[in-house]
């Protein structure tokens, strides 16, 4: 008793100063790591602007989405009249379109990403957590959705609800959340097993309570990379759904779109497919970053 | 002293499918085979044994963790294995259960204060902050950590101060009965002096039972009671600490304080070991008759037949052997 009374003393004195500190969480660790990495944060730059420009980009300009005009069809990029990018066959443009193409494209990215994310956690989760035979009848489940080829999908979805945006997030959304439910899954087997888990169990936590405080926060690492790393994959699944004919309707446009109709203009026009491609490769390039840097920085032992 | 806890016939069997896909047989594990004993009010029952003779499974199975197959747990009179999950997680802030590893018994992703308000949340939702931290302060302060660090996380402590985390998360609720699962066997000698102590203190303070799990001898004779000895999920011998220490009957508990060292260099020299040959047969192929006989000096063939019957000696002794006498 003494000698743990005499440690207890000697700890305070020591520790006076340092301890009323506010305590690191893994979480301010990982943050403290990503800023360290420079591709990572050149990514976040990069990405904060382009989502910047999309936002003033159309403002700056003197031309709106809409006019066309007769004078000024397959204008190459110039300073002159105010055509900084250029305009496509109908005179619109191409600075316009190209910014707004990013909008709908980001929005679609972030929007499909976050629906994927909402589904795929919580149901890996559950069906992690449950185990036995619930889990595996849901994860059998998942493997029949696996089956089902996406564009046969989103063409019987366009078919009966017709083309509008909001059934593209949902489209992609509800078939990307599959792969999302199985790393939740997996992680979510390996940290069941864990003391913590059962010592809530032991204190007759309840098992909502269990998946929301333990099970989810120690497998969102694999989570978020896989996140970052899917925003860029949903913006090209919109971009060929749009190249298909299946994506966003005119006037409204997205970098698919107008990497679609660049293309049959190759020849004459080569800017109205190299601009948009440019933005979209190097957004695909900002979130691949921002997911390798996010990888090291929650697992510093996986390196 | 009266018994808070009563175990009777507790049998926990795992189900382990053996051979091929298709003539697939289930073969039953029999981590506990029916094992009796109670524990008193402010009591501490030391559980010993050699790892995979069914200490923790025991443990577990006390506090409904793992369901046993048979047997119950009569816990001030109702049976634990009976009632319905909602009714048990209502009894569970009684009893408590503080593991062997400090770290990964923990959520990394908790800050103490967080780890500890979690059973205080779980056993009543409706408790104001205020009075939750005035108890996360008083337990902190109790086990011997400052309040100071309730914002820290788990990584920024040491193994012994993470034991003490677990213990005040255990105490919070103020329980009657925890089952310590070998909790100082992950750290150094100085810390586990200071944890036991610790332990020992807060249970003369809160007239706390205690069912003691370890494989270290000395710990068990410094802290328990009582001492129960298992074997391949059997109980071989139950007795006060005194008289199990002073003169252990059972052939296995022999051998098992035979192999203390002495602190004495001239002792430990002249000291003749009882020294079991082989190694503890697999649980899924027990030995007939008594478990111990594979291994045990005083085998006859009497063991291979009949399993021995739990003769209760007069101070409670408590003893599975066919031939103690001899």
């Amino acid at each position: 008793m003494a000698l743990f009374q005499s440690q207890s003393d000697a700890q305070l004195k020591l520790m006076d100063a340092a301890v009323r500190m506010r305590g690191r969480s893994l979480w301010q660790d990982a943050l403290e790591r990503f800023r360290r990495n420079t591709a990572a944060m050149g990514g976040v730059i990069v990405l904060c602007l382009i989502a910047l420009m999309s936002m003033i980009g159309p403002l700056i300009s003197p031309y709106t989405l809409e006019d066309l005009s007769w004078e000024a069809i397959g204008i190459a990029p110039t300073m002159t009249n105010s055509h900084w990018f250029g305009t496509d066959d109908t005179g619109r443009d191409l600075w316009v379109l190209t910014w707004m193409g990013a909008r709908v494209s980001l929005t679609i990215g972030v929007m499909t990403t976050i629906v994927a994310m909402s589904i795929g956690v919580i149901y890996g989760a559950t069906a992690g957590y449950a185990g036995g035979r619930t889990g595996n009848a849901m994860m059998r489940f998942v493997d029949v959705l696996y089956a089902l080829p996406l564009l046969f999908f989103i063409i019987i979805l366009v078919t009966v609800f017709g083309r509008n945006i909001y059934l593209v997030f949902l489209a992609i959304g509800c078939v990307e959340w599959l792969t999302m439910a199985r790393i939740v899954r997996g992680q979510t087997l390996s940290v069941k097993r864990k003391d913590y888990i059962e010592a809530a169990l032991a204190s007759g936590v309840r098992t909502g309570t269990i998946i929301r405080r333990h099970v989810i926060p120690n497998v969102i690492g694999p989570v978020i990379v896989y996140v970052t790393l899917l925003v860029p994959t949903n913006i090209l699944v919109e971009s060929y759904l749009s190249f298909l004919g299946l994506g966003v309707q005119e006037p409204l446009t997205s970098w698919g779109v107008l990497i679609s109709r660049g293309a049959n203009s190759l020849e004459t026009a080569p800017w109205l497919l190299l601009i948009p491609a440019t933005f979209l490769a190097i957004t695909m390039f900002c979130f691949n970053f921002i997911g390798d840097g996010l990888r090291d920085a929650l697992d510093p032992k996986d390196r | 002293m009266s018994a808070v806890l009563k175990v009777e016939n507790l049998k926990v069997h795992f189900p382990i499918k053996t051979g091929g896909f298709l003539n697939s047989t289930v073969v039953p594990l029999k981590a506990v085979d029916g094992v009796s004993f109670d524990v008193g009010a402010g009591e501490c029952l030391g559980v010993v044994g050699e790892s995979g003779c069914g200490k923790s499974t025991l443990g577990r199975a006390i506090l409904q963790l793992i369901k046993p197959t048979d047997g119950r747990v009569l816990w001030l009179g109702e049976n634990l294995c009976d009632l319905a999950p909602e009714a048990m997680r209502q009894k569970r802030s009684d009893l408590q259960l503080v593991f062997q590893d400090p770290l990964s018994s923990l959520n990394p992703r908790l800050s103490v204060a967080e780890i500890i308000r979690e059973p205080l949340y779980a056993a009543d939702p409706s408790i104001s902050r205020g009075e939750a931290d005035q108890r996360i302060d008083e337990i902190m302060s109790d086990v011997g950590l400052l309040p100071e660090m309730r914002n820290r996380y788990p990584h920024e402590f040491s193994g012994g101060q993470c034991q003490r985390i677990a213990i005040a998360r255990a105490m919070v609720l103020k329980p009657k009965l925890i089952v310590c699962d070998e909790p100082v066997s992950a750290l150094d000698v100085s810390i586990q002096a200071q944890v036991i102590n610790l332990l020992r203190k807060l249970q003369r303070e809160h007239g706390l039972s205690l069912i003691f799990i370890s494989h270290d001898l000395s710990v068990v004779r410094h802290l328990c009671h009582r001492v129960m000895v298992l074997y391949l999920g059997r109980m071989m011998e139950l007795a006060d600490r005194d008289a199990l220490f002073a003169k252990p009957l059972h052939p296995y508990t022999q051998a098992l304080l035979s192999a203390v060292p002495i602190p004495d260099p001239a002792l430990e020299r002249a000291k003749e070991p009882l020294i079991l040959s082989g190694d503890l047969p697999s649980p899924l192929h027990p030995p007939s008759g008594c478990v111990f006989r594979t291994r045990c000096p005083k085998a006859s063939p009497k063991c291979i037949k009949e399993v021995p019957a739990v003769e209760v000696l007069s101070g409670g002794h408590q003893i599975a052997c066919h031939h103690w006498q001899d």
